[in-house]
Order: C-alpha cells, then structure tokens, then sequence
C-alpha cells in the first residue's frame, strides 16, 4: 500500500492528542480543560490531512477545514459563557 | 522514493515532532497561561509543516491553495481563542486550586 507510511504517522498523532485528554482530567481550571478541545481542534485537523493523504481522498481536507472553523467556534463560545457566569468549576 | 516524497515525509515528521512537544508542554507547564503558549505556538507550527508536507504530495493547484487556507483558519483562530481564554482565566480564576492568581 503507497499510503500506509501516513496512516501510521496518523496514528501516531491520535495518540499524542490523546495525552491531551489527561489535561481535560486534571483541570484543574476551565479553562485548562478547554485547551484540550483547542488541541483537538489543530490535531484533528493534522490526522485528517494526513489520512487525507493516505487515501488520496481530498474530501478529508475538507472536513479537516470544517473541523478547524468549528473548534475555533466552540472556544470563543465557551469564553463568552465564561465571562457571564462567575467563575469556577462548582461554586465552593 | 522521489525526492519530494522523501521531503514530504521529512516535513510531516517535523510537524509531528512539534505536535509532541506541544502535547508534552500543556501536560507538563505549571500554570494556564504558559499551558496556552505551548500549546497555541507548537501546535500551529506542527500542523503548517504538516501541511506544507502535504502539499508537496498535491497535483491541483486548488487542492494546494485549501491546505493552505486550513493552516491559515487555525492560525488565524488559535491567536484569536488564545487570546480570549488567557483573557477568561484572568478574569475568573479558579482560587480553589491557587493555581493562576493574576487577577
């Protein structure tokens, strides 16, 4: 298979983002836990592209655009809930 | 094996690198604020050597021009959600955990 080499470096990928998820189990902020979504959001995007190489499928680097425009939306989203509801994870 | 395969996969491997020590540095910095540079900085240069590593691999000059436009939607993205989470955690520290005490 000519695209196996990008599958793999794919997978190597996924499993650095998922090193990410111990930060979003940690905290101990919010907003530490939201970088997790924001790492998401840049890494999904470089396993879409690289699986997007892999099967030679341009479709995927239009869902890795989408992907981008859509954590980009969720942050700010989260950011602006934030500002207007106080601070913390539990009132304590 | 071309010589542009061979420096695309060199480039993907650099990007990859720099993907690592982004996830390396949100788990390991102290506090939010250097959590959002590691993360914001590393991340963004990994994902656009990737995507020049990509390119290299492209025939259409269409399918080039949208690789480019993705790198440049997350940087374009990520300076501005960097901007608005630092500015978040300023204004609303968790004190509970004394870990980010700006404000």
């Amino acid at each position: 298979m000519m695209g196996q080499p990008y599958v793999l470096l794919a997978a190597y990928l996924l499993l650095t983002l998922m090193g990410g998820v111990l930060r979003a189990v940690w905290g101990p902020t919010r907003a530490d836990r939201m970088q997790t979504a924001q790492l998401f959001g840049t890494g999904g995007s470089g396993v879409l592209i690289l699986l997007g190489l892999a099967f030679e499928d341009t479709a995927l680097f239009d869902i890795a655009l989408v992907l981008a425009l859509l954590s980009a939306v969720v942050v700010i989203t989260f950011t602006r809930n934030m500002w207007s509801s106080g601070s913390g994870d539990e009132p304590s | 094996m071309s010589i542009l395969s061979a420096l695309s996969y060199l480039l993907i491997a650099c990007g990859l690198v720099f993907f690592t020590a982004g996830t390396v540095g949100l788990l390991r910095f102290p506090d939010v604020f250097s959590r959002l540079h590691a993360l914001t900085k590393a991340d963004n240069l990994g994902l656009g050597l990737l995507v020049f590593g990509a390119i290299l691999r492209q025939g259409e000059l269409t399918v080039m021009l949208k690789l480019v436009l993705i790198w440049l939607l997350v940087l374009f993205a990520s300076a501005t959600t960097c901007y608005l989470v630092a500015e978040a955690a300023r204004r609303h520290p968790d004190v509970k955990e004394g870990r980010n005490d700006a404000a």
